[in-house]
């Protein structure tokens, strides 16, 4: 390897020895902190065999935790994908004064703490609250049950996809648009046959990044929760639950599931950006 | 009370139209009012009713924030996410200048998995974390002979915090390296500078603001992590309990009013850290442009 980067050495590089040492460097402490963690989930996880890993996935517990999962997800998912549609229609294909500052709301959800996001709506939703005691004496239950779970989902999610599309479409400007307004299309068609081919790859990056977030939140969905086994427990909590009865076998075949969907999460990633690089980094340079 | 937002968005939507340059493409008035109602009812009115709630009590609020236990929390969580965030700018930059400048097999495979702190979910990363370090564990063994514990001590915090912040440092600073001008490089050793001293004196100052952004982000997010840090932190009050933590401990106690004064004050860090990061990234967006 050595022969090999002598071949591409330019005048403006470090010497071998130099590159080799940051190479090593580099390469070893994301083996270490970040590889290593991945192969023991799964090295964990099949500890005790084929079976034990195949049993722990079908308990009754396990198997609504992936349910209630996949549940908050297709509620959460699609919501946040029509705000992010509507919130990066307004914010840029128009120019309004505040427009900075309603961008900065937007991201807000992304700098609170997980454990706070769940706290905001045990406090608005709880029993103490004026909205609370309402929603007690019409029997309606948001915390501690499933509405809370989403909304909370909701909430640490809220940015993603709205973040990737503003600036793509801030990129690609108004001139198409204007193009296709003028020749009488309807707002609906300009946006449809228009703007969204535009910008599918970049949607489909921001919807990719929001699912995984959206199976994986821990701290929030924990707060809202309840911790009421069999009814409130997405798959992270059902692996925090497995994993405090000592029961470790099963919380890393659980964790197992979440670990395969990031690496999926990660590998579309990789090849959206792969076949699509140019309208990626229009998305990123922003 | 949600119409009642509805129609108030609609209002300032309505508002900010007279505020707005004219266009031709349709559907502003609609879509701004919808951002702004769901903005509302999701982010801005749960946030604020935190504020409304801490400020009821006063007194009672600077009691909470200011007792032993969560001073030292907010050391603990402070402290910690600094450190933690100080080791990442010395590996995250060196992983990203090898991403950006070098050429190996597997580059596209390993630039993938630098995201993957961001993809994992955090209870995972957690219990992945702590069996790789617990005394017994796959790396924990190693130093358990020298008295050296990881896990369940603010060294494992440290790791945890690590793990999750690594991405924000290589993912701002290697775009930079990736667009830097290699002719002010040439310039540097055709005018006698050593390696060392073109990447001193030329170099680093233009990744500067870069990296004080990754910083800041890293150490943000570190001050709210929760799920990869409680697994192996060991959660002893005073020695390892972080604020999260605390925030969570009090609401299981019914403590309502404890846990949102805590969370107040966390909350006024962030911001702040927020106007920070904004600020530092439009420095180095002007920066950039200059150059």
């Amino acid at each position: 390897m050595i022969g090999w980067c002598k071949k591409h050495r330019s005048p403006t590089s470090e010497s071998i020895w130099a590159q080799l040492l940051l190479m090593a460097l580099g390469l070893s402490f994301m083996a270490i902190l970040v590889v290593l963690p991945v192969i023991a989930v799964f090295v964990e996880a099949f500890r005790q065999g084929w079976q034990a890993y195949r049993d722990a996935l079908v308990t009754p517990q396990a198997l609504s935790a992936i349910r209630l999962t996949l549940l908050v997800a297709v509620i959460a998912v699609p919501l946040n994908v029509l705000f992010g549609l509507t919130a990066s229609w307004a914010i840029a294909k128009f120019d309004f004064v505040g427009k900075q500052l309603l961008t900065t709301f937007i991201d807000l959800p992304f700098s609170v703490s997980p454990v706070i996001s769940g706290l905001i709506y045990v406090l608005l939703f709880g029993a103490n609250s004026v909205l609370g005691q309402w929603l007690s004496d019409h029997d309606i239950q948001i915390v501690f049950a499933v509405p809370g779970l989403v909304i909370a989902t909701i909430f640490v999610t809220f940015p993603f996809v709205a973040r990737e599309l503003i600036p793509l479409m801030e990129e690609q400007g108004t001139e198409e648009e204007e193009a296709a307004v003028m020749l009488g299309a309807s707002g609906w068609r300009t946006f449809y046959s228009v703007t969204l081919p535009n910008i599918k790859w970049g949607l489909f990056y921001g919807v990719l990044l929001c699912n995984a977030r959206a199976m994986g939140e821990f701290g929030a969905v924990s707060v809202v929760s309840g911790h009421i086994r069999g009814l409130t427990n997405t798959i992270p909590l059902h692996v925090e639950i497995l994993y405090n009865e000592y029961n470790f076998v099963a919380a890393f075949a659980v964790a197992s599931i979440l670990t395969i969907l990031a690496l999926v999460t990660l590998l579309l990633k990789t090849l959206i950006e792969f076949k699509f690089a140019r309208e990626i980094t229009l998305t990123k340079k922003a | 009370m949600i119409i009642g937002e509805l129609v108030l968005a609609s209002a300032l939507a309505v508002a900010f139209h007279k505020l707005k340059k004219p266009s031709i493409i349709p559907g502003f008035g609609f879509t701004l009012a919808f951002t702004l109602f769901y903005l509302a009812i999701i982010v801005l009115i749960p946030l604020s009713g935190l504020f409304f709630k801490a400020s009821s009590s006063w007194g009672e609020f600077w009691k909470v924030v200011t007792s032993d236990r969560v001073v030292h929390a907010y050391k603990i969580s402070f402290g910690l996410s600094f450190a933690a965030a100080l080791v990442n700018c010395f590996f995250g930059l060196i992983i990203a200048w090898i991403l950006a400048r070098y050429r190996f097999p597997f580059k596209k495979i390993i630039d993938a998995m630098v995201d993957l702190p961001f993809a994992l979910p955090t209870a995972v990363a957690g219990i992945a974390l702590t069996a790789l370090y617990a005394p017994q564990g796959w790396i924990g063994q190693y130093f358990a002979p020298y008295g050296i514990k990881i896990a369940f001590t603010p060294l494992g915090i440290i790791i945890a915090l690590l793990f999750v912040g690594l991405p924000f440092i290589v993912r701002t600073v290697e775009p930079i390296l990736q667009d830097a001008d290699r002719e002010l490089e040439e310039a540097a050793l055709s005018l006698g500078a050593t390696r060392w001293q073109t990447f001193w004196h030329v170099i680093f100052p233009s990744i500067v603001p870069a990296l004080l952004t990754g910083f800041a982000m890293a150490f943000a997010r570190g001050l709210g992590e929760y799920g990869s840090v409680i697994f192996i932190a060991g959660n002893i009050p005073g020695v390892s309990e972080i604020v999260p933590l605390f925030i969570v401990i009090k609401l299981e106690q019914y403590d309502y009013a404890g846990a949102t004064a805590i969370a107040c004050v966390m909350l006024v860090a962030s911001f702040i850290l927020l106007f920070l990061i904004n600020w530092l990234q439009h420095w180095a967006g002007n920066r950039r442009v200059e150059s």
